[in-house]
C-alpha cells in the first residue's frame, strides 16, 4: 500500500483552541489525516467525527469466553472425568465454581481487549511509527492534513486557515 | 472549556506548564543515579543477598528450618503473604476506583502504587511457593493440569486453589494495566532521547504517536480495565480470606472475614503507597505534583479503613460471645489475654488507635507525623495477620498438643529477602520508570493547576 507522505501541519498550543480549530477547518472541507495530542483531550473524537469505539464490545466476548471455558473446564474436570465426593459436595458444586470462573472472566476480558487494542492501534514493541513533531509527547498538538487527500483545496488556503484558526506553528511534512 | 472551582485546591501547584511536567518527570529517568538511589539500592541488593541465604537453606533443607510446628503449621509465611498480597491492593484501587469515581488526583500518585502492587504481588507469591518445599515438583500440582502429571485435577472446592487464580489473574491485569498507561510516557522519553535510550523506549512505548484515535481507544481501555479491575481486587482478598473462614478453626470460622480482609488490605495498601510516596516525592523533588492535598486525601482514606477494621476487631469480640461457641469465646479470650496478648494489643494500638490522630487537621497534613504512623498502620496490618493465624492454631483442640511459634533465622531471613526484592524493584522501576503518569497529569493540568501557561 502507498502511504501518504506530504502533510501540512497546524501546531496548537492549546486543547480549547485546537477543539474550535478542528471544528473550523472541517466545516471549510478541508479533510483531516489526524490529530496528535500529548494527553487524551477528552471530546475531540466527537469532533473528529470518529465512531464510538468497539473495544468494549471485544470486551465482553472475551469475557464470555472466559466465563464458558471456566465452567467447561471445572465441570468437565470435577463432574465429567474423575467424578469424586469432596467435603459431601455434589460433584458440580456451582457455588464453589464461581470464583475461579469470575478470575477466568475478567483475565480473558482484560487480556482479549488489550490485544485488540495493540493490534487495531498497531501498537508493537517493533513499530516504526510516523513521528509528525518531537513536541507531540511533550506539550504540543499536531493537526495533520494531507495535501494529496485534499487536492481540490490550495495549499496556501489552507495554511491560512490553520494560521486563523489559532495555530501556533504552520509547518509541512514530508516521510520519504 | 473546563471551569475551576475556586474552593478546590489545586492538583500541581508551583505554575507547571506541560513542558515542566515532561521534564520534572523525564529528568529522574535520563540523569545519573543519586548518590542516595546508590545507597538505597545498595541496602536493598544486601537484603536481597543476606535473605537469599535463607530462601536457600529453605529450599536446600526443605521446611524445617522454619519454626512451624505439628501445631502451628501456618505462621510468618502464611502472615508474610496475607500482608504482601494487602499491600498490594492500594495500587488497583487508587487506578481503578478511584478512576471510577473520576477522583483527579489520582493521577500523580497511581504510576507509583500499582508498581507497588506488582512488586508486592510477587513478594506474597514467594510464600505459597517456597512453602510447597519442593517447589520444583510442587509448583505445577496447583495448575489444572491432566492426572498424568502425577496428581489427580486439582481440586475446585478449595479457597487455596481460588487463590492461585486470584493472584495469579490480580497480577497479570495489573501488569497490563500498568504497562498500558506506561506507553505514552515511553514514548515522551523516546522523543526526547538519542542513541541507544532511544531504540530502548521505542520499542517500550510500543510506536506510540499519540494519534487522537488511538486516545480514544486508550481511554475505552482504561475505563474497561478499571471497570474489570475494581471487582477482582476486591475479589482478591476476599478469597485470602476464604482461605481460613471456609475451615472449621475457632477464630477462623467468620463471615465477617471477606470485608475485614478488604478493608485492612486498603487499610495496609495506602500506608506502603504513603511511605513509598514520602519518601519519593522528597528524594526526587515532585513536592509539586504529590502535594499536601494528595497526603491529606489519602490520610482520610486511612482513617475510614483503619476505623472500618476497628470495627472488625469489635464485631468479632461481640459475634463470639453472642454465638455462644465456647470454643469460638476461649479462642477470642485467648487472643487478647492469652500467652501472645502482647500481638494483639500491638495490633489494636496500630492498626484502631494510632489512625484515629488523623482526625487533627495538623496530623493528617504534617508529613513527619504521615511518615510515622504509615510505618505503624504497616507493623500493625502484619501483627493482625500474625495474631489471627498463629493465635488462633497454637491452642489446638487438645491441650497435649498445646505449642508455640518460634520464628527461626530462615523465617526472618525469608522475610528480609522480600523486602530486599520489592525495594530492589521499586528503586529500578524508581531509576528507569517514569514514577509520574506525565499524561495523565497534564491531561488534568489545565483544570487542577494554579496555573498553566497558554
Amino acid at each position: 500500500m502507498e502511504r501518504d507522505t506530504n502533510f501540512i501541519l497546524g501546531i496548537y498550543d492549546d486543547e480549547d483552541v485546537l477543539k474550535e480549530a478542528v471544528t473550523k477547518v472541517r466545516e471549510n472541507g478541508v479533510k483531516i489525516h489526524e490529530v496528535y495530542t500529548p494527553y487524551p483531550v477528552h471530546g475531540l473524537e466527537d469532533l473528529l467525527g470518529y465512531r464510538r469505539t468497539r473495544l468494549p464490545i471485544a470486551a465482553f466476548l472475551f469475557g464470555l469466553l472466559g466465563t464458558c471455558l471456566a465452567l467447561t473446564m471445572q465441570i468437565g474436570m470435577m463432574g465429567i472425568d474423575w467424578p469424586m465426593i469432596i467435603g459431601g459436595k455434589d460433584h458440580v458444586p456451582l457455588p464453589d465454581f464461581i470464583p475461579v470462573t469470575f478470575e477466568l472472566t475478567v483475565l480473558l476480558a482484560s487480556f482479549g481487549m488489550v490485544g485488540v487494542f495493540m493490534i487495531s492501534s498497531n501498537l508493537k514493541p517493533w513499530a516504526n511509527p510516523r513521528i509528525f513533531d518531537l513536541r507531540i509527547t511533550d506539550d504540543k498538538h499536531v493537526m495533520a492534513i494531507d495535501i494529496a487527500n485534499n487536492a481540490k483545496i490550495e495549499e496556501a488556503t489552507i495554511k491560512e486557515l490553520l494560521q486563523s484558526s489559532g495555530a501556533s506553528e504552520v509547518n509541512n511534512k514530508s516521510f520519504e | 472549556m473546563q471551569v475551576t472551582s475556586s474552593v478546590r485546591e489545586p492538583l500541581v501547584t508551583g505554575g507547571k506548564t506541560y513542558k515542566d511536567v515532561t521534564h520534572d518527570v523525564s529528568r529522574q529517568v535520563e540523569g545519573k543515579p543519586t548518590i542516595g538511589w546508590l545507597l538505597g539500592m545498595a541496602v536493598s541488593i544486601g537484603a536481597l543477598l543476606l535473605g537469599g541465604i535463607a530462601v536457600g537453606a529453605t529450599v536446600w533443607e526443605g521446611i524445617g528450618m522454619w519454626g512451624l510446628n505439628k501445631t502451628v503449621g501456618w505462621a510468618w509465611d502464611i502472615t508474610n503473604f496475607v500482608w504482601w498480597v494487602g499491600i498490594g491492593h492500594a495500587g488497583t484501587l487508587i487506578s481503578a476506583v478511584l478512576l471510577l469515581f473520576r477522583q483527579k488526583w489520582r493521577t500523580s500518585i497511581n504510576r507509583a502504587a500499582e508498581a507497588m502492587t506488582i512488586f508486592a504481588v510477587i513478594c506474597a507469591a514467594m510464600f505459597p511457593v517456597l512453602h510447597m518445599g519442593r517447589p520444583w515438583l510442587g509448583a505445577y500440582w496447583a495448575l489444572p493440569l491432566p492426572n498424568v502429571f502425577g496428581s489427580l485435577w486439582v481440586n475446585f472446592n478449595s479457597p487455596l486453589l481460588w487463590d492461585v487464580f486470584a493472584i495469579s489473574t490480580y497480577f497479570s491485569v495489573s501488569l497490563v494495566f500498568w504497562y498500558i498507561g506506561l506507553i505514552p510516557d515511553f514514548a515522551t522519553i523516546r522523543d526526547r532521547a538519542t542513541g541507544l535510550r532511544k531504540t530502548i523506549y521505542g520499542a517500550l512505548s510500543f510506536g506510540w504517536d499519540g494519534a487522537a484515535k488511538t486516545w480514544m481507544r486508550y481511554e475505552s481501555v482504561s475505563l474497561i480495565l478499571a471497570g474489570l479491575a475494581t471487582p477482582l481486587v476486591l475479589s482478591v482478598h476476599t478469597i485470602v480470606s476464604f482461605d481460613f473462614a471456609t475451615s472449621v478453626i475457632p477464630g477462623w470460622h467468620t463471615t465477617i472475614f471477606p470485608p475485614y480482609f478488604v478493608a485492612g488490605a486498603i487499610f495496609s495498601g495506602f500506608a506502603m503507597v504513603l511511605t513509598l510516596m514520602l519518601i519519593t516525592r522528597w528524594v526526587f523533588k515532585l513536592e509539586d505534583y504529590i502535594t499536601m492535598v494528595h497526603i491529606e486525601l489519602m490520610n482520610i482514606v486511612i482513617i475510614i479503613t483503619g476505623s472500618i477494621v476497628g470495627i472488625a476487631y469489635i464485631t468479632e469480640f461481640f459475634i463470639a460471645w453472642y454465638s455462644g461457641v465456647e470454643a469460638e469465646q476461649y479462642a477470642f479470650i485467648n487472643r487478647a489475654f492469652g500467652p501472645y496478648w502482647w500481638a494483639y494489643w500491638s495490633m489494636m494500638t496500630c492498626n484502631v488507635i494510632s489512625p484515629q490522630l488523623f482526625w487533627f487537621k495538623k496530623i493528617r497534613t504534617s508529613i513527619v507525623f504521615t511518615f510515622l504512623l504509615s510505618l505503624v498502620v504497616n507493623i500493625g496490618m502484619w501483627f493482625e495477620r500474625f495474631v489471627i493465624i498463629v493465635t488462633s492454631l497454637h491452642r489446638d483442640f487438645l491441650p497435649s498438643s498445646w505449642a508455640m511459634f518460634y520464628p527461626t533465622w530462615a523465617d526472618i531471613g525469608v522475610y528480609l529477602f522480600t523486602f530486599g526484592l520489592f525495594f530492589t524493584c521499586f528503586l529500578l522501576f524508581a531509576k528507569f520508570f517514569p514514577v509520574i503518569n506525565m499524561a495523565e497529569v497534564k491531561a488534568v493540568l489545565k483544570s487542577s493547576s494554579e496555573k498553566v501557561n497558554k
